[in-house]
């Protein structure tokens, strides 16, 4: 740049436009070629997080099968589906896992929830949440052990009025500073339990009908 | 216009510093400092960016006109943030997950922009290099020294999961400076970001003027001895 002459083809217009044509082309062909060469490995450790996920909330006991093969996908009544990740044992549905969210003090909160065929609650992480570090963020296993509190719970133990915090006259502690966080999570949980027991036969049902499948 | 190499190092490092002198890019900065470890990750990987472009519009500064420069400029910086925010999904994850949300704000940095069009496409290509690298340390040197302030205050501790981001070893950078500590939760928001910035931009003014102060001094002691 700031030669001391310059061409006067490079003031034109249609040499200008080429230029920067050719570097959105070249910028693109780079682009692509490094989505080509990740794509596979992001894939990978996108699974291998989902594994941990779902091994934090079903106990290896529970299953035998590969619960990423072949995931559920129930048609919720917003339109968004719903996916479910189904442990096998002996050719029966032996445990469930699926991701619910609620909505926080700041922000949506995904949480995925375990169950065992009979609707029990084997186990409920906290995957996403942008709550108040050092208030809200107690949901975390990794911080607090409160999430664990719902281990062996079902929709009957408590029953479903009780699924509150105590603060709403309901059954389970909130912790100091922060009510709004506990509340979204009782309330995810809650709800996940209900999908639970609207959908129970499709999604113990060995070979699903009428529902789409999808793989890798 | 040629630049001394040491000058390129010092104005990048300290007597320019984007952060502590030209008060750039604090988007970034006030985003990810909550630990000394994300302020690390954050600045090399702007370090690394910073560079690329460099050599990138050095290289092509004969073939950019100048009506056009911009939006090339921004094109070469967006390619390289994202090639960068790929590679790391892909081979440093777990630093991704926690890093994730601010590697696409390198592109809005300003600092990486200001660096091109002020100084890489008006030099040959390895001053550009340099004070890219340069640069991006000295923005590194700030995000990594307000993430350790707002660690150590909020949260007692230092450099907590290093590991992430520098492999197992790092376990014994990992520190907890105050023990039992029950926390701050100011610093660690956003208002301590501000807060701790404030504090440190007035600390490097008092250091340069004690400093020139000092420098003063002797040169008058050193006439009054020689003379």
């Amino acid at each position: 740049m700031g030669t001391v002459t310059e061409p006067s083809y490079r003031k034109r217009v249609g040499y200008q436009a080429m230029l920067l044509g050719s570097f959105s082309a070249l910028a693109t062909v780079m682009l692509v070629s490094g989505d080509l060469a990740t794509h596979q490995e992001i894939a990978d450790r996108k699974r291998e997080d989902l594994l941990l996920n779902l091994s934090e909330v079903l106990p290896a006991a529970y299953y035998d099968n590969d619960l990423l093969q072949q995931p559920l996908q129930i048609p919720n009544a917003g339109g968004a589906s719903q996916l479910v990740y189904r442990g096998t044992q002996a050719g029966a549905v032996s445990a469930l896992a699926y991701e619910r969210s609620g909505s926080g003090y700041s922000g949506e909160i995904r949480i995925l929830l375990g169950l065992t065929a009979d609707g029990t609650i084997l186990g409920v992480r906290v995957l996403s949440h942008s709550e108040t570090p050092g208030l809200g963020d107690k949901i975390e296993v990794a911080r607090d052990a409160w999430i664990t509190r719902f281990n062996g719970l079902s929709l009957g133990n408590p029953p479903p009025e009780q699924w509150k915090v105590k603060k709403d006259g309901g059954r389970f502690d909130a912790f100091s500073g922060a009510t709004i966080t506990p509340r979204a999570v009782v309330l995810a949980i809650k709800e996940g339990l209900l999908f639970y027991q609207q959908q129970r036969d499709q999604l113990l049902a060995v070979t699903p009908v009428a529902v789409t499948q999808s793989g890798e | 216009m040629s630049v001394s190499y040491r000058r390129i190092i010092r104005d990048g490092l300290w007597d320019n510093n984007i952060i502590l002198v030209q008060a750039l890019a604090l988007c970034p900065l006030l985003a990810v400092t909550g630990s000394a470890t994300n302020g690390l990750g954050m600045g090399l990987a702007t370090t690394v960016v910073m560079a690329a472009s460099a050599v990138a519009i050095a290289l092509l500064r004969g073939i950019i006109t100048p009506q056009i420069r911009i939006p090339v400029f921004i094109l070469i910086i967006a390619t390289l943030v994202t090639l960068v925010d790929m590679m790391m999904n892909a081979r440093m994850h777990d630093l991704h997950k926690v890093l994730g949300l601010f590697i696409p704000l390198i592109v809005t940095n300003c600092a990486i922009l200001g660096r091109a069009e002020a100084f890489a496409s008006r030099q040959p290509v390895l001053p550009a290099l340099l004070d890219g690298v340069m640069m991006g340390l000295g923005f590194t040197l700030a995000l990594v020294l307000l993430g350790a302030v707002r660690e150590i205050l909020g949260s007692g501790m230092l450099f907590a999961n290093a590991a992430l981001l520098l492999g197992s070893w790092a376990k014994e950078m990992e520190l907890v400076v105050i023990p039992d500590y029950k926390g701050f939760l100011l610093i660690i928001l956003p208002p301590g970001g501000f807060l701790v910035l404030g504090f440190l931009l007035a600390g490097k003014r008092l250091l340069d003027g004690y400093l020139s102060r000092r420098r003063e001094a002797n040169l008058v002691l050193a006439d009054v001895v020689t003379g």
